[in-house]
Order: structure tokens, then C-alpha cells, then sequence
């Protein structure tokens, strides 16, 4: 069971968390001028990597709310959570940070 | 004003479970209950019609003459007052918070509450709560959203050997059940 | 039975306590301490098991729970527990213990047949034979193989025994309580830290408590184990100590699985007690403490009753005083055999020869033995044993020379080295380094906050295991955050070091492909079936493990895997590291079901929800179904009606007078802020800014890719304020989708979510007659047609309670739905219900809910749509908001797919022949036979004997299907296909003007 640093609460069992797929995909501000395909990529695509990926989590059974995480998909270790809303993170820096 | 009909409790055909010197799992009477939403000015506003200072922090609760605020997130508190205040606590709260955005909601038949009091609460919430309860980890007025089991509860330390856990009615069941069972081998 | 096996000294076994116990129904006498091996032993009884494969007889060979051999079942009816193994059950008075894999007798099997066909059962055997014809595997291959398989049987009544959970939290876990497991503890615990000790044997000590000679700062071992773990008891606010548990799995995080075995020792246990605790604990640190195994020699007909690991023998005479054997022949590569012998001669044992495979024995301990006039033999292999149900000689042999020396005895005691034991830090994902000069893997690189200590680390003397152990401890304490500690030495007396060791088969004079060298004694893997699986092309230790079955049995290779490794690293010319390790997976030994189930059976499996009414239908003799988590009431059976005639009747009873139903389960969310109506205009289809305070609206809710995920009729209470109700199936799945969108997508909106499901209970009244049903019990409200119009909710009392009264209706028939303060929730219903009697009505439940609105054409989420299915192919285009800019899911509906002329369209369905009830679920197709590999046009979602059409009737989903009306399709079944038109989906009041009166 995966500790998750719930950046409101600090970190708590996965239990408590739901998934909720990958961060920083946008909704279209007006999805009326987007093309089908532009609409397509907003539905369907993912990046789906092997290592370092900013995934969205919620704290449904704690605080409740959505908020952002990068997560190493090979090693599971979680190497930063923000609230929902902040900008993507440095993700070579994080790296760097994780290393020292 | 409804003396005529009979209010059941969601406890209602449990039986008390009671470890002598170990631990005791008891409901707690009827309560008034609100879900309170809004920014830190609001729960500052709310505070002055509810007569209870609303926890910035997380994962406080505050009491005070028989009120508790329990902050459960960034924008989210938990109201306990006694039964019978729907009325009187909606208008004072309402009438503070004037025209600030916020919701108040009346959750005093959704939610309900037990007590597990005694030398061994720790360990017998310990059955279905993963969380550290350890003095020095949960301490007295800490209290949070977590999961007993596979129920949501508010889990609220009020004394060094007292919890009060909170939750949705129709969960009463499994969670005394899992209680009572877990309790036994105290 | 007189015990002449006892050595004089009782070890740890108390011989004031004797007990009595059975074994294959014969009865021995032991003593408190014991276990079932070291019992046995002691009356004279090696042979404890049958071989899996061959049946061969086995005896134990280890003292510990690596055992592959003396598997037993232990007591009986529904508490009877196969595999136990032997050295690990703790003796009781009482305990009946019985042999497996053997029949008629352990000691005449017939199975044993197998021994002599073993040519037949190679490595690869099941690939090789049971290939063809298919129809043989089902009738032939399965049944003998699932007959011969395994080993004991499982109880097939209910376990009787209950099993509990805990969730633990420290600073430092420490596994294995030896020398360094012990230390560790101890330093740690001396700083503060919240410590958890676990160790699997029933005593803390592990090796120490089969020391003779040791002193540790001047006391006897055992007395020093004794004073430190008095030590750690006395920390009892701190210091968690789990004797009998095993750490069973290291997962993520430092979340490690423990199981304690609570009752499984004790004769007559208390009933309040679980039988097993599984323990999940979270460490900050933790020390891993878990020792070494000792290997086996492999050798031919190395697996005779009577032949034992060196050290096992060592500890059943120590510490159990038991003398394994009269006359031993020690064959070693290993120092640690030598103290073996030593101490067995010491109790009475006869040592006739140490066979040391290695050139030279010179260390501390063969020099020893030497001393002690044992005679020894250096450069001599071990090269068989002759016997039958127990070994009667040892075969020797120099090394270079084809003479063989037969050695008569009735012990062989092994030692091939020490394999660390590097289970728990694999699972743990630490990496792995082969450590050349000793052949042996030990823990390289660490992934999670871990450190070994001791023998599993590699460490191979008792001063370097304490030393390991108190810098562990204090390491751990330290990282997590605790005090620092003091540095702690002990000083040792009276211990030998010993060094040395061999992987690999032991070279011998006999023709390879004739005997039997077993490598994996539990699953009857030889040395020959492992250069087998090499010489077919598995070049990898993980294709050899699967194709021999090496490594795979109860004890995971934990005797067997070095041996097999270096057998087919020699086998393919390879270095070892290259060959590879097969993956350490949880569990370490086998941990029951009932532990991994603990409190989650019965009832307690999953939460069980019921509505403020349940007991009132209950009494009423309500059928109940599952609707998620909820008990739902289901029909209401008169006395002599079957669920078909009960539901005819409740439909009938709706429609001609009224009924009564809980509809409390359905999801209630409240929506308040300023921003709430361009909330709900984004999240629902519909139009809300307009929606009138006091009026409702049946909402639609999409997903983003345009499909129907949820829907629920909306009341607006306040201008800033929505009761929005949702499936009962869906409730946390919308408010997770709404709070989604407002957190991330829509911050700005001053609007908040809070959930209301269980604030209300909900007593929905349909029929003609429902409002003379409610209107004498409502206060303050005006609940006629003209001032309360059919979708509107008003707020008001019912016999003095406050209540949101909606009316509105999923029958088609005027209604009402009472919201009440859930506690109220039974009283208003029989309030309700005493008026609902004076006009006949009925209480209803889900099943004729679900007739009446199909008789509607009303859909139910999950039921009509199967979340690819847009507004437009339910016909509920008239609910979307066309003028809105954008909602959730609006975008989508435009795309390519979702606009294609052959979509599949909601319709109604008539049965040719009347009477003919459709299946739910079946398909739909243009002609009555079609060939095989037809597409279908669709399937039937819904269908029902309809009260009110006097015939059946369906609901279902057809391509094309609002262009096919009147047309005849068919709806093939095993029995023949079955004629039908296609209607309009709506069967009853397509005028609606029954909503309105």
C-alpha cells in the first residue's frame, strides 16, 4: 500500500485516494471550435510513460480534494504533489532533487 | 415538534460493546450537524454565528460550550452542536455570513456518532484504521476524513484515550459489527 | 513409549510437562517445548512424509520453516490444516497429526509405483505428455493429475476458527529475533524507538538457544537471551514483541505483512482469541534479522529417512534434547557440521565419520573434532546411502577414485554451507550482489529504508551477528528520527567460527542417468532433470524453474535454489550471476486464507446498507435485492404469491389505486452557491438558469466523450440552491465527477457540493390516488394539481416533520416523493402507510418499479445504456439545452461516431406471440437463423409481463432502430428464434395526461 503525500494532509494509505488519470490536459476553454481530431487527442490520447508521469489523485477519503502528482511508473516512488491548479513542475529538476 | 412520532437512531438494535478495563464503543446522543463550505473569510464569518472559532488549520477541531468545528479541508468544516439547533444555528449562521458566498448544509440525520473510549481505543480502531493513531502521531484534537474498514468516517481525537468517530448512518452496522468482532480478543 | 531417544540434557523442553499425541493414529508422548519433529524424533520416527512426485519416504531434515519433507496435517473435521510442517508445530496435549501423499500407509505407498516409473516423469513431463488429444486433458490428464497433485487436502466444511487484522506503526521493525535481530531491538528500543519485534518460532533466540558452549558477556546464551528479551518486555509502551509471526511480505513504502499464529499452539485455546493475527505494519526502518539456511548435499538417494541437515540434528539435540540417531556419518563442506558432531557426540551419539568434501579442513572446529578422536576425512565425497524406510549406511568415496566405502549408521548429517537468507530484501526490491568468494547472493543496493543484519547479510560468525545487530539498531533508530543511542559490544566466549562451503551436485562414481540426487526435495527435482531442462534450451534459472519445478513448492526453494543454480550454471558453462535468480515472492512461507480474509466474511465482508424502512419491510416479508452496497426491497410477496404474481399485483395496484416505495437509496446531492444554476448548466445537458425556485427538471449528466453516465430528476429549492438526485448505483460516482470539474476545470464558480444521500429518507407515493393518500398528514403546503403542478418541490411539513415534497414520477402515475430527516424515515412511512391502506394501495418494490417505467419508456441508466450510448440514441434529444454554450460532453456529440445513421437507437419491442417474455440481455437480428458470425442489430435491455398491456413487452437497443418501426426482427434463443416488431417505446400514457391530474 503506497504512501501518498497529500499536499493538505500530508501522507496518508492509498486507500484513501482515488486515481483520476493524467494532469495538465486542458480542457479546450471552447471545445465548440475544436477540430474532431483536436477533440479526439483531448479525450482519448495519454502519454502513457515509462518512468516520470504527473498523474492527478484525490484525497477522496480525506480532505477531498484533487491535486496533482508525479510519479515514477517504474519505481512507484512519488517524487512531488501539488494542489490542482499550479503549474507543471521542473520534472529534470525534481529529478536532480531526488537524487541528492 | 414532532413529539408524536418516533425518531429511530441508526444504533437502534446494537448491542453495547464493552471491554471491562479495555474499551467501550458508545453512541452518542442526537446532534445538530452541518457540512460549512467556503474561504477562510467565510469559516471567519461563520465562526461569529456559529459561536465557535473555525480551525484555519487542517485536521483541527475546535470545541467550545458543547460546539465543535472540525476543519476536514482547505474549504470544508464539520458543525456538531446539540440536537434541536437546525433552526436557530441556520439563521445566526446565515444572517453572519450576510451576502459572503458560502454553503451550509444540514447534514444532522446523515451523520452520526459514536464514542471508543479506554485504554485500548488505539488498538481496537487499529483493526480497520491504518492510520498512525499513536499519541504523538493523532494527538488530542486532531481529527480527520479517513477509513475504518471499508466505511468513510471522521475520525476526531477528543482525550488522550477517547475518540469520537463520525459517519453516515447506514454504515453504523458494518462498522459496530466489525467492532463488536474485533473488540473480542481484547 | 519410552523415550530412549532423550539425551540427557532436556535443552529447552520441559520434561516435567509430558503430553500425549497421535501420529497417523498412533500415540507418542512428548514433553511442553516440543515440536511435532522433535517428538517424533524422539521416538525413534524419521519417516514423516511421502516425496510428491515419486512418493519416496522422507524424513525431516530441517528444524525450522524451510522443512520440504515433514509436511503434516494437524487435527481434524473443519480444523483440519494440511502442510504444516513438522519442525514449526508446537506440541500440545492432544495434538492428532497425520502423514500425507501416502495411501494405504506412510510406510507402504502405493504411489510409490511412481518411484520406478520415474523415467516417464523427466523434467518437462506435463509439457511433454498431456498435449493431445484436447477432449483427454477434461476426461483424462486433469482428474489423475488433480488426484496425485498437491499433498494434504484442505477441509471442505467452514473454517470454524475466526481471524483478525491490526494496523501497526514504529520506527524500527526487526525480523528475526537471533543474535543480530535480538541486538538490534535491544539498541533501538534502549533510544525510545517505537519498536516492533517479530520473530516465526514460538521462542525469541533463534540460533542462540541452540548453544552449548557460547557465553555472552559471561552468561549462558540462553540466559542472555533470556535478560534481553526481559529487557524489551519491560519497554511495553514502546517495544511490540510478536513471537509465532511470521513477516511474510515487504511491500511498498516499508508496509510489511506479518501473520501471528495466536491459537494454533494451544490445546484448548480461548474462543475469543483469533487464530491468526495478520499484522500490517508500517515501518520507518526496519532490520531485516531473518538468518541463514542451511543447504543440503546433493548426493544419490540423498533423501532417506534418517538424513538430516548437520545443523538441524545440532538443534533437536540442544535444544530439544533429542538424539537423532545412534550412529552418524557427517558429510560436510562446512566447519558448522563440525560443531554439529561435536555436540551431538557430546549427546551420546556415535560420530563415524565427517566426510569433508573440501581439500583441507584446518579451522578452529575440524581441528576440534580431530581432538575429540571423531575420525575425519578430508577430500571424500558422500556419494549415496543404502536403506529403506531409514538410511542403514552412507556411501563414501575419495575424491579421484571410483572406490566406494559403505558406512553402516542410521544418521547422514549434511552441510553443503549457509544460504543468507535474502527473501524479505528481494522483496523489497533491493538489488542483489553474488558475492564470489563465498558463493552466496547478499543484499547489494537498497530500495526502501532497510538494512540486513547478520547471517542473512552474509555475515558468518556469531561476533560479526552481534556486532550487525546493534549497529542495525541503532542505524534504524537513528534515520528515524529517534535519539541517538550508544555504541554496544558483548564479548563472546566458548565460539568457533566456521567457514566453507559447496554449491552444486557432489561428484560421484554412479552412472548420472540412474540415480536420483534430489535437489528440490519437496517437488522431486534431481540434479539430472535440472542438466535435463538446460539440454532442451531453458537458458535462464526462471525457464528452468518452470520447466523442472524447482523452487516452486511450499518452502520457495529455500534449501534448493543455490544448488540449482550452480547445477545448471555448470550444466550451461555460465559464471552464476549470469544464469540469474529466480524473483522472491511473497509469501516467505504459507500464511492461511483465513488470516489474509481476517474480519471480511459474512457479514462483515462488505458494508451492508439498509434504509431508514428496512425493518418495516422485513416484517412485511419484503424479498430484498442487492443494489450496490444497499438492501433493497424487492417485491412484497402476499401469503401464496410468487415474485411474478406479487409484482402483476403491485403494478396493477399502482396503476388502479397507488403504491408506497423507499426511494431513499438514489443519490442526493445539494448544490449551493451564487454560480450553482451555470454549475448545473455545465455538468447536465439541461437548461437550468430558467428552472423557476419550487420547480424540477429531469436532468441528463454526459461524460466528456458525449455518453449518458448518470441522470435524476433536479429540484430547485433557492435561486442559489439544487436538490439533485442521482442512480442509486451512481451517487459517489457523480459527486467525484462533479467535484472533478469544479476543483480543476471550473474554480472560479462560487458553488459547493455537499452530499445529502443519507440526510433524507424518501417515500415516493404513485398512483391516482396518491395525494388523498398524503394530503391529510402535509402542513403548509398546497398540494393541489393548480398550485403544485406535476415536477415541482416544495418545502413544508409532514405530521410536523420538515420535508422537501417533490412531485413527480418515474411510474407515470400522479406522484409524490416525501424527503424526511432520515430518522424519521420509518414513522413517516407508516404514517403514510395507515392512509394508503384506506384506499387499498400497496407497497411496492424495485422489480415493479422498474415494470412501471418501462411501461413508460423511461430508461435506468446502467440498464438501458452501457456507457456508450449518446442522448440522441434514447430519443432524449428534447433534454438537451441547445441554445447552451457549452456542458460536459457537448463537444462530443458532434464527432463522426456519434452522429452515424446505424446507430443503436432505444425502441420498444413486441413479442408476435404475446405471452413470450424476451430475456434481458439477448440479441437482436434481421432474420430468424442467421449464420454464425452475424453481427446483431442489438439487444433486448429491459423486459416484463406488463398488468396493465395484459402481455409482455421490451425495451431494447437496435440499429437504426426509430427508422424500423413496424418492422418484424428476431431474437434467436437455444429453443428456436423468437418473432418481433419493433414499437415506440413508450407503452402506457403516451399523452402523459395521467402526470397531470
Amino acid at each position: 500500500m503506497l504512501l501518498i503525500p497529500c499536499p493538505h494532509c500530508g501522507n496518508r494509505p492509498e486507500l484513501e485516494f482515488r486515481y483520476a488519470g493524467e494532469a495538465h490536459i486542458a480542457r479546450p476553454a471552447d471545445p465548440s471550435t475544436t477540430s474532431d481530431q483536436e477533440w479526439a487527442e483531448y479525450l482519448y490520447f495519454r502519454s502513457n510513460p515509462k518512468g516520470l508521469h504527473i498523474e492527478r489523485w484525490r484525497h477522496v477519503s480525506g480532505c477531498a480534494r484533487f491535486f496533482n502528482c508525479v510519479r515514477d511508473t517504474v519505481s512507484d516512488k512519488i517524487l512531488k504533489t501539488y494542489p490542482a491548479g499550479q503549474p507543471k513542475p521542473d520534472l529534470a529538476e525534481l529529478v536532480k532533487e531526488a537524487g541528492q | 415538534m414532532s413529539d408524536s412520532l418516533t425518531r429511530r437512531s441508526a444504533f437502534e438494535g446494537l448491542h453495547p460493546i464493552q471491554v471491562e478495563g479495555a474499551v467501550t464503543v458508545a453512541a452518542m446522543p442526537y446532534a445538530t450537524r452541518f457540512s460549512f463550505r467556503g474561504d477562510p473569510k467565510a469559516a471567519s464569518a461563520c465562526s461569529k454565528g456559529f459561536g465557535v472559532m473555525l480551525p484555519n488549520a487542517l485536521l483541527k477541531a475546535e470545541t467550545d460550550n458543547g460546539r465543535t468545528a472540525i476543519s476536514l479541508g482547505p474549504d470544508e468544516w464539520l458543525l456538531i452542536a446539540p440536537d434541536g439547533e437546525v433552526e436557530a444555528l441556520e439563521a445566526s449562521i446565515e444572517k453572519a455570513l450576510a451576502k459572503q458566498h458560502h454553503s451550509l448544509v444540514d447534514i444532522s440525520h446523515r451523520n452520526t456518532a459514536f464514542t471508543v473510549s479506554g485504554p485500548k481505543a488505539e488498538t481496537l480502531l487499529a483493526s480497520g484504521c491504518f492510520l498512525d493513531l499513536h499519541l504523538s502521531a493523532f494527538p488530542v484534537g486532531m481529527a480527520t476524513r479517513t477509513i475504518y474498514s471499508k466505511a468513510d468516517i471522521v475520525l476526531w481525537r477528543t482525550a488522550a484515550d477517547t475518540f469520537h468517530v463520525e459517519l453516515w448512518r447506514s454504515f453504523v452496522p458494518f462498522v459496530w459489527g466489525l467492532l463488536e468482532e474485533a473488540s473480542s480478543e481484547l | 513409549m519410552s523415550l530412549t531417544l532423550r539425551a540427557k540434557r532436556s535443552g529447552r523442553v520441559d520434561r516435567t510437562k509430558p503430553l500425549s499425541f497421535t501420529f497417523d493414529g498412533k500415540t507418542y508422548r512428548g514433553f511442553e517445548g516440543d515440536t511435532l519433529a522433535s517428538a517424533l524424533l524422539a521416538n525413534g520416527v524419521h519417516l514423516m512424509g511421502r516425496s510428491f512426485k515419486y512418493h519416496r519416504p522422507r524424513g525431516v531434515i530441517t528444524a525450522g520453516s524451510d522443512e520440504p519433507n515433514a509436511l503434516v496435517s494437524v487435527g481434524s473435521g473443519a480444523r483440519h490444516t494440511p502442510n504444516l510442517r513438522a519442525p514449526q508445530v508446537e506440541l500440545y496435549d492432544g495434538l492428532v497429526a497425520k502423514s500425507q501423499n501416502a495411501w494405504p500407509s506412510l510406510s507402504f505407498d502405493v504411489g510409490a509405483i511412481n518411484n520406478f516409473l520415474s523415467p516417464l516423469f523427466v523434467a518437462g513431463f506435463y509439457y511433454k505428455t498431456f498435449m493431445w488429444p484436447n477432449v483427454a486433458w477434461k476426461k483424462l490428464y486433469e482428474p489423475i493429475i488433480r488426484r496425485a497433485a498437491g499433498l494434504g487436502t484442505a477441509s471442505s466444511e467452514p473454517d470454524p476458527d475466526h481471524y483478525s487484522t491490526r494496523f501497526a506503526h514504529c520506527d524500527v521493525l526487526v525480523v528475526g529475533s537471533g543474535p543480530a535481530g535480538l541486538s538490534a531491538a535491544l539498541s533501538a528500543a534502549r533510544t525510545g524507538a517505537r519498536v516492533i519485534l517479530c520473530d516465526e518460532q514460538a521462542e525469541f533466540g533463534g540460533s542462540l538457544l541452540s548453544e552449548l558452549h557460547a557465553t555472552v558477556d559471561g552468561k549462558p546464551a540462553a540466559q542472555w537471551v533470556e535478560e534481553a528479551v526481559a529487557e524489551l518486555k519491560a519497554l511495553a509502551g514502546t517495544v511490540t514483541l510478536l513471537p509465532r509471526t511470521q513477516a511474510f511480505g515487504y511491500f511498498a513504502q516499508n508496509f510489511l505483512g506479518l501473520v501471528e499464529r495466536v491459537t494454533d499452539h494451544l490445546a484448548t485455546p480461548d474462543p475469543k482469541l483469533p487464530r491468526d493475527r495478520l499484522w500490517q505494519v508500517r515501518a520507518k526502518e526496519v532490520v531485516i534479522a531473518a538468518g541463514a539456511h542451511e543447504r543440503p548435499m546433493v548426493f544419490p538417494d540423498n533423501d532417506r529417512p534418517g538424513i538430516m541437515l548437520a545443523d538441524a540434528a545440532r538443534t533437536y539435540a540442544n535444544r530439544y534434547g533429542v538424539r537423532p540417531g545412534g550412529r552418524a556419518v557427517v558429510a560436510t563442506a562446512h566447519d558448522s557440521a563440525y560443531q554439529a558432531a561435536l555436540d551431538l557426540k557430546a549427546a551420546g551419539v556415535s560420530i563415524e565419520l565427517i566426510a569433508d568434501l573440501r581439500k583441507e579442513a584446518n579451522g578452529p572446529l575440524p581441528m576440534a573434532a580431530r581432538a575429540a578422536g571423531i575420525r575425519v576425512e578430508t577430500g571424500m565425497a558422500i556419494t549415496g546411502s543404502t536403506g529403506r524406510l531409514r538410511v542403514n549406511a552412507a556411501l563414501v568415496s575419495k575424491l579421484g577414485t571410483d572406490g566406494e566405502e559403505a558406512i553402516p549408521c542410521d544418521l547422514i548429517l549434511m552441510c553443503g554451507g549457509w544460504t543468507p537468507s535474502v527473501h524479505l530484501f528481494s522483496q523489497s526490491r533491493g538489488k542483489l550482489v553474488f558475492d564470489d568468494a563465498r558463493q552466496v547472493f547478499i543484499p547489494g543496493e537498497s530500495a526502501q529504508a532497510e538494512r540486513s543484519a547478520g547471517a542473512c547479510k552474509g555475515s558468518e560468525t556469531l561476533a560479526q551477528a552481534f556486532e550487525d545487530g546493534f549497529a542495525a539498531g541503532l542505524d534504524a533508530a537513528a534515520k528515524a528520527g529517534c535519539a541517538q543511542g550508544k555504541a554496544t559490544q558483548v564479548k563472546l566466549a566458548g565460539v568457533l567460527d566456521a567457514h566453507g562451503g559447496f554449491l552444486g551436485a557432489v561428484p560421484h562414481p554412479h552412472d548420472a542417468g540412474r540415480v536420483k540426487a534430489f535437489v528440490d526435495y519437496q517437488n522431486d527435482v534431481t540434479a539430472k532433470d535440472i542438466k535435463l531442462a538446460t539440454r532442451e534450451g531453458m537458458r535462464s534459472i526462471e525457464h528452468v524453474k518452470r520447466y523442472t519445478t524447482t523452487g516452486m513448492a511450499t518452502d520457495q526453494g529455500k534449501l534448493s535454489n543455490m544448488n540449482a543454480l550452480a547445477i545448471a550454471a555448470e550444466a550451461l558453462g555460465k559464471p552464476i550471476p549470469a544464469v540469474g535468480l529466480t524473483t522472491f515472492r511473497q509469501p516467505y512461507t504459507p500464511i492461511s486464507f483465513g488470516a489474509m480474509a481476517n474480519h471480511s466474511r459474512g457479514d462483515l465482508f462488505d458494508p451492508v446498507r439498509k434504509t431508514a424502512t428496512h425493518a418495516w419491510a422485513e416484517a412485511q416479508g419484503a424479498v430484498f435485492e442487492d443494489v450496490g452496497l444497499w438492501k433493497r426491497a424487492w417485491y412484497f410477496p402476499h401469503a401464496g404469491e410468487d415474485m411474478h404474481a406479487a409484482v402483476l399485483r403491485e403494478c396493477k395496484t399502482v396503476r388502479d389505486s397507488a403504491g408506497v416505495f423507499d426511494a431513499s437509496t438514489l443519490g442526493k446531492i445539494e448544490v449551493v452557491g451564487p454560480d450553482a444554476a451555470e454549475f448545473m448548466n455545465i455538468l447536465y445537458t439541461n437548461p437550468w438558469s430558467k428552472l423557476e425556485v419550487g420547480r424540477c427538471r429531469y436532468g441528463l449528466m454526459l461524460n466528456e466523450a458525449g455518453f449518458v453516465m448518470d441522470d435524476g430528476v433536479v429540484g430547485r429549492i433557492a435561486e442559489d440552491r439544487f436538490h439533485v438526485t442521482t442512480t442509486t448505483g451512481g451517487a459517489p460516482r457523480v459527486l467525484n465527477h462533479m467535484e472533478d470539474y469544479l476543483q480543476t476545470e471550473f474554480p472560479n464558480l462560487k458553488v459547493a457540493l455537499t452530499s445529502t444521500t443519507e440526510q433524507y429518507s424518501v417515500v415516493a407515493v404513485q398512483g391516482p390516488n396518491a395525494r388523498k393518500i398524503i394530503a391529510p398528514l402535509i402542513d403548509g403546503i398546497d398540494i393541489s394539481n393548480e398550485a403544485m403542478p406535476h415536477m415541482s418541490v416544495r418545502l413544508g411539513k409532514i405530521c410536523g416533520v420538515p420535508t422537501r415534497l417533490f412531485r413527480m414520477s418515474f411510474t407515470g402515475e400522479l406522484g409524490f416523493e416525501v424527503n424526511v430527516p432520515a430518522d424519521y424515515g420509518q414513522a413517516i412511512w407508516e404514517a403514510i402507510w395507515a392512509e394508503a391502506q384506506k384506499y387499498e394501495a400497496c407497497a411496492y418494490g424495485t422489480e415493479t418499479m422498474h415494470v412501471l417505467r418501462a411501461e413508460k419508456g423511461y430508461i435506468i441508466v446502467g440498464q438501458e445504456t452501457d456507457g456508450t450510448v449518446t442522448p440522441n440514441d434514447l430519443g432524449l434529444d428534447w433534454a438537451i439545452g441547445k441554445a447552451k454554450p457549452d456542458f460536459v460532453g457537448k463537444r462530443s456529440l458532434t464527432r463522426p461516431d456519434l452522429v452515424k445513421a446505424d446507430r443503436k437507437q432505444l425502441v420498444g419491442l413486441l413479442t408476435v406471440e404475446p405471452q413470450t417474455v424476451l430475456e434481458e440481455g439477448a440479441q437482436i437480428t434481421l432474420i430468424g437463423n442467421p449464420p454464425a458470425g452475424t453481427s446483431a442489430l442489438g439487444h433486448v435491455t429491459s423486459s416484463y409481463q406488463s398488468a396493465v398491456l395484459g402481455r409482455s413487452f421490451a425495451l431494447a437497443i437496435v440499429s437504426a432502430g426509430r427508422a424500423r418501426m413496424g418492422e418484424t426482427l428476431y431474437v434467436p434463443m437455444p429453443d428456436g428464434p423468437i418473432a418481433v416488431t419493433v414499437t415506440d417505446p413508450v407503452f402506457y400514457d403516451k399523452e402523459g395526461a395521467k402526470l397531470h391530474v
